[in-house]
């Protein structure tokens, strides 16, 4: 288990000096020129969400402090009425302190049910343009799973495929769906997932598809991974088929690294390597913009069974913001929440409801706390 | 007296196994004539097709089964399936083959998915279970999943809107839904299942899987003792790989159907052991269950050392849809033996026999 932490820091510090690089300000957020407080603290947005998400959020916020992470947080809250201006319960404002901040941190949030507004989240990726989902899923030492040797990072194109939308009845019990696959969108996501595997040290990127069936559009998105591939030589680039995908994945995990794929392939795969490290709740997840900006979201759902009663675990939310660090290359800082949350789980002594253990949230977050 | 113990121990094992499988308690009735030799098409295929159906052809032999098989020689480069081929499949409404290869990106649509149009096999059957003796990371698998074969997201109407910019259809039909779900739960009330599940992305697609899942809510009121649930196809594989006891058969559009049925393959022992096959309302073809790894690579072609276990059971399966019962069993029995016993395993099974040496085991396994 240390051999595998040990492993995994040496990998972020070998990227350092990559990341300076100006010409690559595009995906890092190193140059902080524009939102440079007097107290030389980074402002980032805060959505802590519904459900167990102010809980979840406080103890991020606790462990941040603890860990004296130079980062001061703006907090926004969904609204209890739709702004007419984003269609939505997010508000305009919130939307505007993300795209000035660059960075964000999003708990769970529940759409409520209903017409004439948008859903959160999608209004969050269309307005913010967020086109890659970033999912990196490691076994947690010590949460045994069947599987002990996952270590890969998924990278999901998230605008457009099969997800646009598009769809209608052509005549009665015939219905169409369109899947659109354009050029700079591929070109997009290879890019961010060819940067992302060289800032990470990491030495391949498998390109998922079927083009043996569809043809035409996956094939653009795997000539797209090419002409990416080309400028990254020392990163291997390999093309497998979904199917071989799913099964390699389930009898072999270790046999993956960087996945860069379209959009459903993508959903279905990053879900299923959460599944292959213990679930939702524990699966960090990072969306990249256009002009670099960062929003770090926990994916399980808001729990409100269990909301305000202090059972809710955190881990899914401090991965992500831990991520989000990385993202800021605030990397030692990131390393050493990441390292604190892995012992506390390995340990075993402090682990919440869902891991099987009988902590609390408070109990829990203060265990990560002394193990900084 | 060493002698007498070393001979005696295998024939003692002999001996036990037929007094444990000498309580059968159906007896088949056959119509008189049915047991006259029936034409099978068989087609070889490419990569490890030749191979694993020359095995299935070398125990079939043993085994005496009234099968004669007309072989034609098809490969995933032509252009369209040979009409030769096609007319013996309607003439024999029975085929088996190996793996057609589909070359990537080249304009050359897949044969696989053209012999499905042509003859509308429209259900794709993949029965995947734990095999006893198999080591797997997970126990109590025993999933079949039914995926329609002919439209949705492999209608193949894609065109380039503008340079850079490509569309591909998604084409759902009532006609299609309705029919691979009557399929399901008739095949879940003849086998005794308990439980049918459909597999969507209604949440996103909602007029797509919309219209899928109100073709099967429709079957579903028609057998009422059978459980009918949905599920998301994203938590669909994460509960895939976390708890798959849940699961009992699947029903699902086309590409879902594609890698539930190679992940739960995966999960179940991996594409070597699981047996499919597609059926239509007149035809059906057999072939290994899983679509991933049924050409093989040119590694495991050079060395002989592909799985035959997948064909051998799907060729029960076969022999079980002409009503050929007894011989199903026997063959199933057999194959199931040389797992359990796991002296002869190819490579994907964790062991280091070649393809022959397998069949071997199971020829010598029959009873």
């Amino acid at each position: 288990m240390a051999l595998h932490i040990a492993k995994r820091l040496m990998r972020n510090r070998t990227t350092n000096e990559f990341i300076r690089n100006p010409t690559l300000g595009l995906y890092s957020s190193s140059d902080r020129t524009y939102s440079s407080s007097s107290s030389g603290l980074i402002p980032v947005t805060l959505f802590p969400g519904d459900g167990i998400g102010p809980e979840i959020a406080e103890s991020v916020k606790q462990v941040f402090t603890a860990a004296e992470v130079p980062i001061e947080w703006e907090e926004h809250f969904v609204g209890t009425e739709v702004d007419p201006r984003t269609q939505s319960f997010v508000t305009w404002e919130s939307l505007e302190s993300v795209r000035r901040n660059k960075v964000g941190l999003k708990g769970p949030m529940a759409t409520p049910i209903g017409k004439g507004h948008r859903s959160l989240n999608l209004t969050l990726r269309k307005e913010l343009n967020l086109y890659a989902n970033v999912r990196p899923c490691y076994s947690l030492p010590g949460y045994k799973t069947r599987y002990d040797d996952v270590n890969l990072v998924t990278i999901r194109e998230n605008t457009e495929g099969e997800y646009s939308g598009l769809e209608h009845q052509v005549v009665r019990g015939v219905v169409e769906s369109l899947k659109i696959i354009t050029r700079q969108a591929s070109l997009r996501v290879a890019e961010y997932a060819f940067y992302y595997a060289k800032a990470h040290g990491r030495d391949r990127v498998s390109a998922i598809h079927k083009a043996n069936i569809m043809q035409k559009t996956d094939g653009l998105f795997l000539k797209c991974c090419r002409e990416v591939a080309e400028k990254y030589p020392e990163i291997k680039y390999e093309e497998v088929v979904i199917d071989n995908c799913c099964m390699m994945l389930v009898k072999n995990p270790a046999l993956f690294d960087v996945l860069v794929m379209p959009n459903l392939y993508g959903d279905i795969i990053s879900d299923l390597c959460a599944g292959l490290i213990g679930g939702l709740g524990l699966t960090p997840s990072l969306n990249i913009g256009e002009g670099g900006i960062a929003l770090a979201e926990a994916v399980h759902g808001s729990a409100p069974d269990i909301a305000g009663k202090n059972l809710a675990n955190p881990t899914a939310l401090l991965l992500s913001a831990v991520s989000m660090l990385h993202h800021l290359n605030l990397n030692e800082k990131g390393d050493k929440i990441q390292e604190a949350v892995l012992k506390t789980i390995a340990e075993g002594k402090y682990r919440t409801g869902d891991l099987g253990g009988s902590s609390t949230t408070t109990e829990f977050t203060k265990a990560i706390i002394d193990h900084l | 007296m060493a002698t007498t113990t070393k001979r005696s121990i295998p024939l003692l094992k002999h001996l036990l196994r037929q007094t444990q499988t000498q309580t059968r308690p159906v007896t088949y009735m056959p119509r008189p004539g049915d047991g006259s030799p029936r034409t099978v098409t068989l087609i070889p295929g490419d990569g490890i097709g030749p191979l694993v159906t020359g095995a299935v052809e070398q125990v079939l032999d043993a085994l005496h089964a009234p099968i004669i098989f007309e072989k034609f020689d098809v490969h995933g480069d032509m252009k369209t399936i040979p009409s030769e081929v096609l007319d013996s499949i309607k003439r024999n409404k029975v085929c088996l083959k190996g793996g057609l290869n589909t070359p990537m990106g080249g304009g050359v649509s897949s044969l696989n998915v053209q012999l499905r149009k042509e003859l509308d096999l429209y259900a794709s059957l993949v029965n995947c279970f734990n095999l006893p003796g198999l080591p797997t990371r997970h126990e109590n698998v025993d999933i079949v999943v039914i995926r329609e074969n002919t439209e949705g997201e492999y209608a193949g109407l894609e065109h380039e809107v503008v340079p850079g910019v490509v569309e591909s259809l998604k084409v759902i039909t009532k006609f299609c839904s309705e029919r691979i779900a009557k399929y399901a739960f008739e095949y879940a009330y003849l086998n005794n299942r308990k439980t049918v599940t459909a597999v969507h992305k209604a949440n996103i697609m909602k007029l797509a899987d919309g219209l899928f899942l109100e073709s099967c809510r429709e079957i579903a009121s028609k057998y009422p003792s059978i459980k009918y649930n949905e599920i998301i196809v994203d938590n669909c594989c994460m509960q895939l790989v976390s708890k798959p006891e849940q699961f009992d058969v699947m029903v699902t559009p086309n590409l879902y159907g594609n890698l539930v049925a190679n992940t739960a393959a995966g999960i179940a022992g991996g594409t070597g052991v699981m047996p499919g096959g597609n059926v239509g309302a007149d035809h059906a073809v057999f072939e290994q269950g899983a679509s991933a790894g049924n050409v093989g690579k040119q590694k495991i072609v050079d060395r002989k050392t592909a799985n035959p276990v997948a064909l051998l059971l799907s060729s029960a399966m076969m022999l079980r849809h002409l009503q050929f019962p007894s011989f199903a069993d026997r063959l199933e029995n057999s194959v199931k033996r040389v797992i359990l016993e796991g002296k002869y395993r190819t490579k994907d099974l964790g062991g280091t026999s070649t393809t022959q040496e397998v069949v071997d085991a199971v020829i010598s396994n029959l009873d």
